[in-house]
């Protein structure tokens, strides 16, 4: 048998290095979270302040509502993409010729830079030269302004997500449909339930493993979610598009208070390993499943 | 009969070829309009929209390629995202091999963490990084701020764990009996790597060192955090020019158009592997 010294001696660059930029700034956030710092107070430095940054946390009605909202927009964008996804995936699972060009072109968004996601829809959007208030206007007489209007802001950026992440989820459940067994379909369709029977009864409970996983990893994702959103409205108007991560950026760079941002930060961060707890549940269940 | 199951075939084939044009229609629109607007003066831009390019104003790339503070960023994007792709295929492939080859204790915990690492939001790690790349690791008038080595090793935090999940499945792959045989030939662990493991993982190795690449070219956060002059990059660029008053639209848009190259060139190559990439392995194609 090898000796394991030589495991651990291929392994330890890797893990230094994550232990440098993953854990020690963990670390890092776990103890500053104990103390009020603010760059800008009269009091320089930092003051062991105990939980009182977490007490604030708990009655902050403005990052409780960001977190909400973040929810809600992630909620939207993943069942719209779900069900795109899903129709476009079963096409995708029979073959026909020219498939591998209309998967390319599909793929396209989820290798744009995010910013420049923004940015394109930015340009699609911007009021006086932008297609999408301009037809909008001529075709529906619908007054369109991403710049005033929080609930229409809040929809452009949810429209932005399912067109930046949609193949994403196609290509999940693709996946997920192309290793489906046989048997059961079959027998389903022998005992003559009907094609919604087949999809609720048979391929729904078949697919719930892949559908989980898309589902957690969307929603964490949806946590991350900052430099598209920054370009297209920069979180505005008001507070409308203000998701969780253009909050803690706002509170920790140009607010400067950051014992503060930091217990923020270590709640978002409980809340990814709490969603990739039962992302890495879901795919125990999943392997479990192939076996 | 025959003819009615043709027709029927024809039918189905029709209905997926008209799902399929019209999502690549929603899928390239955006992206067009943006080439669109690069492609047009200042003058033109506030016209009525028109989706056609009837001339092609080449000032906004001829000045945005011949801005020195343009070219900088792009060098820096380019050395960056280059040194870290090299940096994160190595360290991957080492250990890939010993997570495959050896039986660790403690490994299961090991990729646990590696996804939380991966999938934790970046502005979570934006202050604590921004103090640390400032104020701990600092020698004299020297910090970790500001230069391209931090970059390089920041977006390791991402890229790593990214490229140790879609390695494992290829060195698992490999059946372990060539490394046995090598062994009773006298080859060493070195030799088992150069001669065995690295030809056989060999694409495998360029798919996740294109992947960081696109990844680390793409990233905007960090970069704009955690530089301020020397070190910033390309997509930072592309953010400038929101902020300064008076935005330049065409130019912006030719920027982001460049920014897309990269990408677009690799995209056949890679797509397969982007989504076991993003899943962590859970979904396999």
């Amino acid at each position: 048998m090898r000796q394991n010294r030589t495991a651990w001696f291929f392994l330890s660059p890797s893990l230094i290095i994550l232990f440098i930029v993953g854990l020690v700034p963990f670390f890092y956030i776990l103890y500053v979270g104990f103390f009020d710092w603010n760059a800008f107070s009269l009091q320089k430095g930092m003051h062991y302040a105990g939980l009182e940054n977490y007490r604030r946390l708990v009655f902050d009605q403005p990052f409780i509502n960001s977190l909400l909202l973040t929810f809600r927009f992630a909620v939207y964008a993943i069942l719209v993409q779900l069900v795109i996804g899903y129709a476009l995936a079963n096409l995708l699972a029979t073959d026909f010729p020219g498939k591998w060009f209309f998967r390319v072109i599909h793929t396209i968004p989820l290798m744009v830079a995010p910013l420049a996601v923004g940015a394109t829809w930015r340009l699609l959007t911007i009021p006086g030269f932008g297609p999408v208030p301009f037809y909008l206007d001529r075709w529906f007489d619908f007054e369109y302004s991403i710049s005033a209007n929080a609930s229409q802001a809040f929809w452009t950026t949810v429209i932005m997500d399912v067109w930046h992440w949609t193949p994403f989820v196609t290509l999940t459940m693709l996946a997920g449909l192309t290793a489906l067994p046989r048997e059961p379909l079959e027998q389903a369709l022998v005992d003559g339930a009907n094609r919604l029977q087949v999809f609720w009864y048979v391929k729904v409970p078949l697919l719930r493993p892949i559908i989980l996983s898309t589902v957690f990893i969307r929603l964490m994702d949806a946590l991350r979610t900052v430099d598209e959103v920054w370009m297209l409205t920069g979180g505005g108007p008001a507070a409308a598009t203000r998701y969780t991560g253009l909050y803690i950026w706002r509170i920790v760079f140009p607010k400067t208070d950051y014992g503060y941002g930091s217990a923020m930060s270590l709640l978002t961060l409980y809340f990814t390993i709490l969603i990739s707890w039962l992302l890495y549940t879901a795919i125990g269940q999943q392997r479990r499943g192939e076996r | 009969m025959r003819t009615s199951k043709t027709a029927r075939k024809a039918g189905k084939y029709a209905t997926t070829y008209g799902v399929w044009v019209l999502a690549s229609i929603i899928t390239l629109l955006p992206i067009y309009w943006m080439i669109v607007i690069s492609a047009r003066s200042r003058v033109e831009l506030f016209d009525r929209p028109n989706f056609i390019i009837q001339s092609f104003f080449e000032e906004n790339y001829i000045n945005t390629i011949n801005d020195p503070s343009l070219q900088k960023y792009m060098v820096n994007s380019i050395v960056v995202a280059t040194s870290n792709a090299v940096l994160v295929t190595a360290l991957a492939l080492l250990a890939t091999y010993a997570l495959s080859r050896w039986r660790l204790p403690g490994a299961d915990n090991i990729f646990f963490w590696t996804i939380t690492n991966r999938m934790a939001p970046p502005a979570v790690f934006l202050l604590p990084l921004f103090l640390l790349f400032t104020k701990t690791f600092r020698y004299g008038d020297w910090m970790l701020f500001d230069t391209r080595i931090g970059l390089i090793l920041l977006y390791c935090v991402f890229n790593l764990p990214f490229s140790i999940w879609v390695l494992q499945g290829m060195i698992d792959g490999i059946p372990i009996e060539l490394d046995e045989a090598a062994m009773v030939d006298g080859a060493g662990t070195g030799m088992i790597l150069r001669r065995i493991i690295i030809p056989l993982a060999a694409p495998g190795m360029a798919i996740t060192a294109i992947l960081s690449w696109i990844f680390a070219w793409n990233e905007y956060l960090f970069a704009a955090t955690l530089t301020s002059v020397e070190a910033r990059t390309i997509t930072t660029g592309l953010a400038e020019f929101v902020t300064v008053t008076g935005t330049n639209w065409g130019e912006m848009a030719a920027v982001a158009t460049l920014t897309l190259i990269p990408s677009l060139a690799f995209i056949s190559f890679v797509q397969r592997y982007i989504v076991m990439g993003l899943t962590f392995g859970a979904v396999k194609e």
